[in-house]
């Protein structure tokens, strides 16, 4: 990823924030994300994201499980090792359901969290670039990027106007990287180190 | 006719004038604190305990199952006992979760991070008994259906025992991930509020780098009501599994179909009793009174007396089939050597703690009272455990050959393994409580507006305008 310029502003109140979101939007900045510290029903609506496909990959997930278990199966008990239980059928279904449900649950919360992981980035020793520690606490920080194009000043007394509380600007990685978090370690200080030394 | 605009709320969920950082606060400064003495004492006595049922365990592991007093005719005991009463304990955080989430039950917010540990701490004490009961544990592996240099030959699919095992553990993964991802963004807290660097580092790991973004809560929320869209009917399945080893077999006592809703029913009943008595002690020692209130007890409490009466209704039913189906084993299992009989006093003992006196929940002043529901919770877990010491023993200790008739009392060992299962729970759950936010601290800030204290004297307002006014002011809203 690459180091970008950020403004960054505070609100208290979801109430406060919706408005400006939407203000944002038609203004035509460039919105980075609005970091919350629960889950604000319609914010992301608001910020013109798209539904999450999660749902989907859970059911092919939860497919592959049920295939995989009646499969495996039915193939162990008629073409690998034919065994005769108590003369028993070789095709038991309804002796089948158990495991197969229990495969279709266990592939589609595996899968699911996994996918979550992946698409969210999430991982140990992970590290993203905090705006502000409060973020995860009772604040809700809205941060802008600036481009080429964008007025930092402007934005700053936009984002004042809209509401806003201790505006800054930052430099900082957009992406994830690799470290410690008791470490100050962001990629490009890490650079900027080098290049003096 | 004078209508008042009652506001859908009852009850605040939460207990005092608070804002955001108010409750990160609350909740996450235990954390951050040294523990207590209380802590440390009730640590040293779990650790003591479960390394008496380690010393228990590595006993009948170095001389064999024989040192249980199972024998021919009783061939389960305390173990399976253990195993279900454990299983059963471990039904009602994923419950609280998953099913009180779909049904939007605002209440489980605040106790359903310490019901899911429950849960997880319960499973992980359950599993150890059928494994430690094969006698060669090192052969456990055997359970497993992996291509083998026996032919191969396969695990029999059509088994209860094998269902069970693919039951429990998948039971116990999807609790433990439904509950950790749970706790990512509460770590998350934790850490970028931490002042010493070794708290970074630790609680920066487990939080897997989370930042709160909106798109990543998006995903968050879809994640966490698919998981409890699966866990719903993982949860019933369980249980019913697990009751399914009783059922499919010719015993009489345990060849019912009546077993599955009732298993069920009891794992619930037994949970919540659990979950009552931790949180009792938890909120009492973190001082937690305005998360985990009186009205979530009550609550609980609720789901205690209709389980208890939904069992009780199975083991009436039980006898009544007893009688009816005319079958003389099945009529003199239950009549003969069950409500009566040498081992008969575990049945008494589990109606009354069961059925009988449960029944004082039906009073909203018992509902409410700390004490009557410690004292109950407790009563109910004893009742569960006897349930599942019933249904084991009393059918086996009489088959049906008189020769072979039997009586079973526990060795130390057995005891000593029990024992150690709860020195297990405890240790884990005291270190739960110790290093985890105990309180799920974003769902309760998602609630905070609609069910705290504050929105609720700001309804007051609208609680004593006229219907016809507020009618008319919904109607005409700018």
């Amino acid at each position: 990823m690459a180091v970008k310029k950020f403004v960054v502003g505070l609100f208290d109140d979801e109430a406060v924030l919706f408005p400006a979101v939407k203000k944002v939007r038609t203004a035509g900045y460039k919105l980075h994300d609005v970091y919350t510290p629960f889950p604000v029903h319609g914010l992301d609506h608001a910020m013109g994201l798209r539904e999450t496909s999660l749902h989907t990959a859970g059911f092919i997930y939860g497919i592959t499980g049920t295939t995989t278990a009646l499969s495996f199966m039915s193939w162990v008990f008629n073409v690998d090792w034919p065994l005769n239980i108590g003369g028993k059928p070789h095709f038991p279904l309804p002796a089948f359901i158990p495991i197969t449900f229990e495969l279709t649950v266990l592939f589609a919360a595996v899968g699911m969290v996994y996918t979550f992981c992946y698409l969210c980035q999430l991982m140990p020793f992970v590290k993203k670039h905090i705006f502000h520690p409060r973020q995860t606490d009772d604040k809700f920080v809205m941060v802008i990027e600036v481009t080429e194009k964008t007025n930092a000043e402007e934005v700053k007394s936009f984002l004042a106007a809209a509401g806003a509380q201790d505006i800054n600007e930052q430099k900082a990685e957009a992406g994830w990287w690799f470290g410690r978090w008791d470490k100050d370690d962001e990629p490009y200080l890490r650079k900027i180190q080098t290049t003096n030394a | 006719m004078h209508l008042k605009y009652e506001s859908t709320l009852r009850e605040p969920l939460v207990d005092g004038v608070k804002d955001y950082h108010q409750v990160t606060e609350d909740i996450i400064s235990p954390i951050e604190g040294k523990p207590g003495t209380l802590w440390y004492v009730g640590f040293f006595i779990s650790l003591a305990l479960l390394g008496f049922g380690a010393f228990s365990v590595f006993w009948q592991i170095y001389f064999g199952v024989g040192v249980w007093n199972l024998n021919k005719t009783i061939g389960w005991g305390w173990d399976i006992t253990n195993f279900v009463w454990w299983v059963g304990i471990g039904h009602a955080g994923t419950l609280i979760s998953a099913i009180l989430l779909l049904f939007r039950q605002g209440w489980r917010t605040g106790v359903n991070r310490a019901a899911e540990a429950m849960t997880i701490f319960a499973v992980m004490c359950a599993g150890q008994f059928p494994i430690i009961h094969m006698g060669r544990v090192w052969m456990a592996f055997f359970i497993l259906p992996y291509p083998n240099t026996r032919g191969p030959v396969w695990v029999n699919f059509n088994s209860p025992l094998l269902w069970d095992v693919f039951a429990i553990s998948t039971y116990f993964t999807v609790s433990l991930l439904f509950w950790y991802s749970g706790l990512l963004p509460d770590f998350a807290s934790v850490r970028d509020r931490a002042k010493t660097k070794l708290r970074k580092l630790l609680y920066g790991i487990a939080a897997f780098g989370w930042t709160g973004s909106t798109k990543h809560w998006q995903r968050h929320e879809a994640l966490s009501l698919v998981l409890a869209g699966l866990a719903t009917p993982l949860v019933l399945s369980v249980h019913t599994i697990v009751s399914f080893d009783f059922a499919t077999s010719v015993i009489p006592g345990w060849h019912t179909t009546i077993f599955p809703p009732y298993f069920v029913a009891g794992a619930i009943f037994s949970g919540f009793a659990m979950v009552q008595t931790l949180l009792i002690i938890t909120r009492k020692i973190l001082k937690l009174e305005e998360y985990i209130t009186l009205g979530h007890m009550e609550a609980m409490n609720k789901v205690i007396v209709l389980t208890g009466s939904v069992v009780g209704c199975a083991y009436l039913t039980e006898l009544f089939m007893a009688w009816y189906g005319a079958n003389p084993y099945e009529f003199a299992t239950f009549f003969k050597y069950r409500a009566a009989g040498p081992l008969g006093w575990s049945y008494w003992i589990m109606m009354t703690c069961n059925v009988i006196t449960p029944q004082v929940f039906w009073f909203r002043k018992m509902r409410r009272s700390v004490a009557v529901t410690f004292v109950m919770s407790i009563i109910v877990n004893i009742g569960m455990w006897f349930e599942r010491f019933v249904i084991i023993c009393t059918s086996l200790y009489r088959d049906y050959l008189p020769s072979s008739w039997s009586y079973y009392r526990p060795s130390w060992p057995e005891v000593g393994f029990y024992m150690g299962t709860f020195g297990l729970f405890f240790t884990c759950y005291f270190l739960f409580a110790k290093y985890f936010p105990v309180i799920a601290l974003a769902e309760i800030k998602s609630i905070l507006k609609t069910s705290g204290e504050n929105f609720k004297e700001k309804m007051v307002v609208y609680e004593e305008e006229s219907a016809e006014k507020f009618a008319h002011d919904v109607a005409h809203a700018h």
